[in-house]
């Protein structure tokens, strides 16, 4: 036998055991919703979207802010089934419901937290995710110190829910013990020469992404579903992300 | 049958209590006195008084005659009450019916409370002990009827116990007046020769009724155990309460955890018999200085489960102060409801489980408010503000759908703002709009789509509304409210697109 490879094939056995240590890649054991989302999942650990982790969304822009909600209520409408519940924590409600049936998702089966404290939010969204129960948690919020996200982050290890934390207009852009970075922005519209607004379309920026390979995609949201943009995937060198 | 009622009289109620709060007067004796029809009367005297005569009802030049060194203090109104009441809430302790009975004294229903003292010998005892421990003096007596016990306490020996069936013959030797009739009666009755209570049971019924009207018979009956009287608890009796006196005074988070526990385990229990869950649950903590605290935990849907109500409390177990400690804790389910036999999950660990959702809004309700817990359903109308409501309960389902043929924005403003423009033509989306100092031109628009107000909830004019979308590609939902020519136009921002 050769040494090289049985070294190689031990180092990769190693290297997913890592990864599952550190709540990436997909909940063993429970049976969770895959979440599709095309040529991204190429950037994760073991190609596939990680659900039990979370996931920070940056914005700075009122439309921005919409964008990004809207691309987490995407992502959140393909990991709730029929019954599921999520919970959206924030200290005021910006979203339409209406409007969330467009992503996939049942208004429903959204439970809106309002507290009127920061602090209250932090502790409602870390409730929710040590709740097994449910099967997202989306929370709206300023500032989060590094501390607060590894609370966040051990609560997900144990209970394998989803977390989306969407900071909207935050002081600094720290850094957090969160499995991914994102920006979502809201980019014009591809009409193909007819009158009025076209589909909802994003300039999708994965900053980082533990153990994955950050990126950046343009995608559609068309019925009920991603569109993506055929287009070179602009990929970040990996010293950029050892630096951040 | 089977009842056992004690009576407390406080021979000097309210001077007791005065000696108690002013410890200076515990050797001067003083009375209390207020004005009637022009003459300063005494109201109440102290033990030290009486012990020389004073009475009350005499008047205090009389008495300042008797005794140079009386001290007269005033009255107040409603001292009395408030002292009965205070001191029949702190009796709440030996059973849980307290009446009111004045002047100066408490009813207590005991029947089934005294074994837990180990007997009526001790029961009695323990009362006598910690009301004089106060400083009040106190005739008590034990009988199978309020009026017995009345009457045994005022008239006969204190502090005796009357067996059950055996307040006939205590009652014979009693004067009448033990009967608690009015003055006018015992005065006519004095007259007559009836001196007591003997010698007017001997008398015809219906003699008695003619001369003294139905209350005497009535009172009469009462007494001797023949009618049921029924007494005024101070706090009405509910349903669904367990009591845990302590032995020690309670002043740890864990031993009021403890004592939670157990509250909660028993009143799950009676629950459970009843087919009952418990929607809102109070705890009040009884302090050893008279203080009295309370928490309150409400849940999203009926339930009995002991463990999750316990988290409930535990969340706000830090917001009670025990200094001294407790010595007296009462669990009562305030609002109760149906539950429906819960069915046991197919499968572990799917995320199916409302229980566990319940359990988790009822934690953030808890700590935060129940009202920042809202979900929504649709409401059939087409203004966008009331296009949806908030849902009543947990387990609402939509009565109608999403309206989804019209785009609508993910971010809704609760208040559409302001915007300048320019437009064109009339009718026509603007080509360009100033929102919060910020120039936007508009590249692509969708509209307009016109709701109209709903004259039948609020007058105001129409709005036509736009999907725009400017040069850096953020889509926005813009309306004009009126339209040109004979409104005053005004252009808003409603939302923002994804």
């Amino acid at each position: 036998m050769n040494p090289v490879v049985e070294h190689t094939d031990l180092i990769k056995h190693l290297q997913k055991e890592v990864i599952r240590l550190q709540g990436g890649g997909v909940a063993q054991g429970i049976v969770q919703r895959r979440v599709r989302c095309g040529p991204i999942e190429q950037a994760f650990p073991g190609r596939v979207f990680p659900t039990g982790a979370v996931h920070e969304f940056i914005s700075h822009k009122p439309n921005d802010a919409a964008a990004t909600n809207g691309f987490m209520a995407a992502l959140i409408g393909q990991l709730q089934d029929e019954q599921g519940m999520c919970l959206w924590v924030g200290i005021k409600r910006s979203i339409f419901p209406a409007a969330l049936q467009l992503f996939g998702v049942d208004p429903g089966r959204i439970i809106f937290i309002s507290p009127d404290k920061q602090k209250d939010v932090l502790w409602a969204i870390e409730e929710g995710l040590k709740c097994k129960a449910l099967a997202a948690v989306a929370g709206e919020l300023k500032g989060l110190s590094f501390t607060e996200s590894r609370r966040l982050q051990l609560a997900v290890e144990e209970s394998k829910v989803t977390g989306f934390l969407h900071r909207y207009q935050p002081a600094t852009e720290n850094t957090v013990a969160c499995s991914t970075r994102w920006k979502i922005s809201s980019i014009q519209s591809i009409t193909g020469g007819m009158p009025g607004v076209g589909y909802p379309r994003w300039d999708i920026h994965l900053q980082k992404v533990r153990n994955g390979k950050p990126g950046r995609w343009q995608a559609e949201w068309v019925n009920s579903g991603f569109n993506f943009i055929q287009r070179p995937a602009i990929v970040i060198a990996q010293q950029q992300l050892k630096a951040g | 049958m089977g009842g056992r009622y004690v009576a407390i009289w406080f021979t000097h109620l309210v001077p007791d209590h005065m000696i108690r709060r002013r410890p200076e007067l515990k050797n001067v004796p003083f009375v209390l006195s207020a004005p009637v029809r022009g003459r300063m009367v005494v109201i109440a005297v102290s033990t030290a008084a009486a012990a020389q005569g004073v009475s009350a009802g005499m008047v205090v030049a009389d008495c300042r005659a008797i005794m140079p060194e009386l001290e007269v203090l005033e009255h107040t109104d409603g001292a009395e009450l408030q002292l009965l009441t205070a001191i029949g809430e702190w009796c709440i302790r030996f059973t849980p019916v307290v009446a009111i009975d004045r002047p100066g004294g408490l009813l207590l229903d005991a029947t089934g409370c005294a074994h837990l003292w180990g007997g009526e010998g001790r029961y009695i005892d323990d009362i006598v002990k910690r009301l004089q421990g106060f400083g009040y003096h106190i005739r008590i007596c034990m009988a199978d009827t309020p009026g017995a016990a009345w009457a045994i306490s005022r008239y006969g020996k204190p502090g005796s116990i009357i067996g059950p069936g055996e307040q006939q013959h205590v009652l014979l030797p009693l004067p009448p007046a033990a009967l608690r009739i009015d003055e006018a009666t015992v005065q006519r009755m004095e007259k007559l020769g009836l001196r007591s209570i003997g010698s007017v049971i001997a008398m015809p019924r219906s003699a008695l009724r003619r001369r003294f009207g139905p209350l005497l018979l009535q009172q009469l009956d009462r007494a001797m155990g023949v009618e049921r009287e029924v007494l005024l608890p101070i706090q009405p009796a509910v349903p669904y309460t367990e009591r845990l006196p302590c032995l020690e005074p309670i002043r740890t988070a864990e031993g009021i955890t403890i004592a939670i526990q157990q509250l909660l385990t028993a009143l799950c229990k009676q629950l459970e018999s009843a087919g009952l869950g418990m929607r809102k649950c109070m705890l009040k903590c009884y302090r050893i200085d008279g203080n009295v605290q309370q928490i309150e935990i409400g849940t999203v849907r009926p339930t009995r489960s002991a463990i999750h109500l316990q988290q409930l409390f535990a969340l706000k177990i830090v917001t009670l102060t025990p200094a001294l400690g407790f010595e007296l804790f009462v669990m009562t389910a305030v609002a109760t409801e149906e539950i429906t036999v819960e069915q046991s999950a197919l499968w572990d660990g799917v995320a199916h489980d409302d229980g566990a959702i319940a359990a988790l809004l009822d934690k953030i309700g808890g700590k935060i408010g129940a009202d920042s817990i809202r979900r929504y359903v649709p409401a059939a109308h087409y203004w966008p503000e009331r296009s949806f409501r908030q849902a009543d309960t947990f387990a609402t389902e939509p009565a109608a759908n999403w309206r989804m043929n019209v785009p609508r924005p993910l971010h809704l403003l609760s208040k559409p703002e302001l915007i300048e423009v320019t437009v064109p033509i009339p009718d026509y989306p603007p080509m360009l709009f100033y929102y919060k100092g910020e120039l936007h031109n508009v590249k692509k628009a969708d509209g307009p789509e016109r709701i109209e107000q709903e004259w039948w909830l609020s007058d105001g004019v129409h709005r036509d509304y736009y999907c725009v979308e400017d040069e850096h590609g953020a889509r926005f939902w813009l309306f004009r409210s009126g339209g040109y020519g004979k409104d005053d136009v005004q252009w808003f921002l409603h939302g923002f697109f994804a």
